[in-house]
């Protein structure tokens, strides 16, 4: 019996979790701008009206943007703390890491509204540039953590066999730790991707003029009439976030069947 | 690869010097001032209790750890200013250390990358690398789907083919099962004497040690106790601990009674005896002092036994026997010693194996004692 109970948790769960992304599609191929139902007929209408919205491909475009750089940028700070902390010993490590890896329990509104004063003081002006500052700075502790645990599980003797067989410490690096922690390479820049890519306080914070998706997105839910634009494009992202992950997820997977190595998971 | 035997002009040569090498990390001693030469050609084997410091010495050899005083040298040049990758020296190491994303094939012709020689002739050496260590046909294979004993080779061939003037082997064959590891160490020892390189093995396995080595450093906490070939560092260990460490040794409680060419003993179960001065490797003085012999330098005799022509004779009774097959071990009592020895005797076919309790003659010869002169511990 308590077992049943479990059971009809994890379905509440799930339902509770994916259902509200099972309507986005159904009501983006709605005939009609109410979001209700019953539905009143099939159009594709919604789709079309996407392409011809300039301010909201202008949107995707900050957001692309952004979370490319973001991923990258996150990505490759993450490498060096990872590589930093797991090869060397400096003084303060501890302390050090723990400040870096801090914006991951700090509410995004603090540092929304911090990074904002010290802009302003700076006389910067706002745009996708301050968007992508903000956002690196609290996507750079998850990457961290994840690109941590892929450094971590790399043996210290390929590296040195790699030098006693005459590499430079650069030529190593490529040769054998980059190919070795690149599933983990690529699982930092997903994560770092996507989250830049939803966030929205510190972009509202500090887009300015240059609205990234979801800022704008925010703002279209006050005229009625753009909603099921909206169900359209939010149906094409997930689909498109769908495939992103699988591509990945498969690479991931090779990457670590090549190298021999035990799926650890990653956060598939 | 060509086998060119060293001649015995090359074999005397020192190929590594270390002078007074020191490693400390803090205020931890690691390595203690060692001063020691390693010869062209030669099989070396650094042999000691865990945490003595072989791995360290080994690794300052390589380059992956600077040394924080002495000299090292090798071939003549100091290595003061000469990363690791730049050192005549390639090493197997402990856990193979194969790359995981690469062939076999990549993988042995890993150090290769930067040498001019043209694809066919890097194609054919990393063949014949192969060859020499019985994974021919493998190449292709996938590194990490090899068994341990495979990845071993592939480590040996990935160090041989740059035709290092040094290869270093940190405990290579640890990994490997009991059976495996024999093989392997007769076909290391045959692959050494076919290439002429000079390994240098660390080792705690003093066994594997004796079977494989040309000279032995023995090092307890940072020092080489002894340096010698494996039949002196048997038959003449310098100190009870290295005599401890290096097979089985039985001590007998003695007095020194006068010392000069022939030293007067009066030893416990034995008697008075006299020995050669030869037979004591420190400084022999009068007084509380300590008489080792190996287990099978004593003989069991049985009741029809005529007296040995040479040596002399002990009575003792057996307290322990052993039945090993080949061999069986005797612990006897020899009269008025405390502590019984340990006595190893062949069997032979129409000669039972004596029984727990009975008394017995030992057949024993003072050339085969070593005296030990320092405090007892
Ligand atoms: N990086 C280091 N920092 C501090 N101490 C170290 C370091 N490397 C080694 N040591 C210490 O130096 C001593 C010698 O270490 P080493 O690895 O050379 O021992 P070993 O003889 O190879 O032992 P084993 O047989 O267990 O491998 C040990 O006490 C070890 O704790
Ligand atoms: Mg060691």
């Amino acid at each position: 019996m308590r077992g049943r109970g479990f059971q009809i948790y994890a379905i509440c769960y799930l339902i509770f979790l994916y259902a509200p992304i099972a309507l986005l599609p159904i009501f983006a191929f709605n005939n009609s701008t109410v979001i209700s139902f019953p539905l009143s007929g099939f159009t594709t209408q919604w789709f079309s009206q996407l392409w011809t919205d300039t301010s909201l491909l202008l949107a995707v475009k900050h957001s692309l943007i952004v979370a490319v750089s973001v991923s990258i940028l996150a990505t490759c700070f993450g490498v060096f703390a990872a590589r930093a902390t797991t090869r060397y010993a400096f003084p303060m490590k501890q302390g050090l890491m723990g400040m870096i890896m801090l914006p991951l329990v700090l509410p995004d509104i603090i540092i929304a509204v911090s990074l904002l004063v010290v802009l302003m003081q700076m006389g910067a002006s706002l745009s996708i540039l301050t968007v992508i500052l903000g956002h690196t700075l609290i996507a750079t502790p998850f990457t961290i953590a994840i690109l941590n645990s892929a450094f971590q599980s790399l043996d210290k003797s390929l590296e040195e066999a790699a030098i006693d067989l005459g590499e430079t410490p650069a030529s190593t690096f490529r040769l054998i730790i980059l190919p070795l922690v690149m599933p983990g390479i690529i699982s930092s820049l997903l994560i770092a991707f996507s989250i830049s890519l939803d966030e929205y306080i510190i972009a509202a914070f500090l887009s300015g003029t240059e609205a990234t998706l979801p800022v704008y997105i925010f703002a279209q839910f006050r005229f009625p009439n753009k909603v099921p634009v909206i169900m359209a494009l939010g149906t094409i992202l997930v689909c498109l976030s769908i495939t992103l992950l699988t591509i990945a997820e498969y690479f991931r997977r090779r990457g670590i069947a090549k190298a021999g190595g035990k799926d650890t998971g990653g956060f598939l | 690869m060509t086998s060119s035997p060293a001649p015995a002009a090359r074999l005397a040569r020192p190929l590594i010097e270390l002078r007074e090498v020191e490693k400390y990390y803090g205020d931890y001693y690691a390595l203690r001032k060692i001063t020691t030469d390693i010869r062209e050609g030669e099989f070396f084997s650094l042999l000691g209790p865990s945490g003595c410091g072989k791995t360290t010495l080994l690794r300052c050899i390589a380059g992956f750890e600077e040394i924080s005083g002495g000299h090292l040298s090798i071939d003549g040049k100091d290595m003061e200013d000469v990363p690791a990758n730049k050192r005549p020296t390639n090493m197997v190491f402990q856990s193979y250390a194969i790359f995981p994303h690469l062939t076999v094939e990549e993988n042995v012709g890993f150090g290769l990358r930067r040498d001019p020689s043209s694809k066919e002739d890097k194609a054919r050496r990393v063949a014949e690398a192969l060859e020499m260590v019985g994974l021919k046909g493998f190449g292709k294979r996938a590194a990490h789907a090899l068994s341990g004993g495979q990845r071993q080779r592939v480590a040996l061939a990935r160090a041989l083919i740059l035709k290092p003037r040094v290869l270093l082997l940190d405990e290579p064959l640890s990994a490997l099962d009991k059976k495996m590891r024999e093989q392997m160490q007769s076909e290391l020892r045959k692959l050494q004497r076919q290439v002429g390189i000079t390994f240098i093995l660390v080792t705690h396995d003093q066994e594997e040690a004796l079977i494989m080595s040309d000279r032995i450093a023995v090092m307890f906490e940072g020092e080489i106790a002894q340096l010698d070939s494996p039949e002196r560092l048997y038959r003449r260990p310098i100190s009870r601990k290295v005599a401890e460490f290096i097979g089985i040794m039985n001590f007998l409680p003695a007095r020194v009674l006068s010392t000069g060419p022939q030293i007067a003993l009066d030893v416990a179960g034995l008697g008075q005896i006299a020995i050669d001065a030869e037979q004591c490797p420190g400084t022999p003085r009068t007084g509380d002092a300590s008489v080792g012999f190996r287990p099978e330098t004593m003989t069991v005799l049985y009741e029809g036994d005529p007296e040995p022509s040479r040596g002399k004779v002990a009575q003792g009774t057996v307290e322990e026997v052993v039945y090993f097959g080949d061999m069986s071990y005797y612990e006897v009592r020899l009269e008025g010693v405390e502590k019984p020895v340990q006595i190893s005797m062949r069997n032979v076919v129409g000669r039972p194996v004596l029984l727990r309790g009975s008394r017995t003659r030992i057949a024993w010869e003072a050339g085969a004692l070593v005296l030990f002169c320092e405090p007892k511990a």
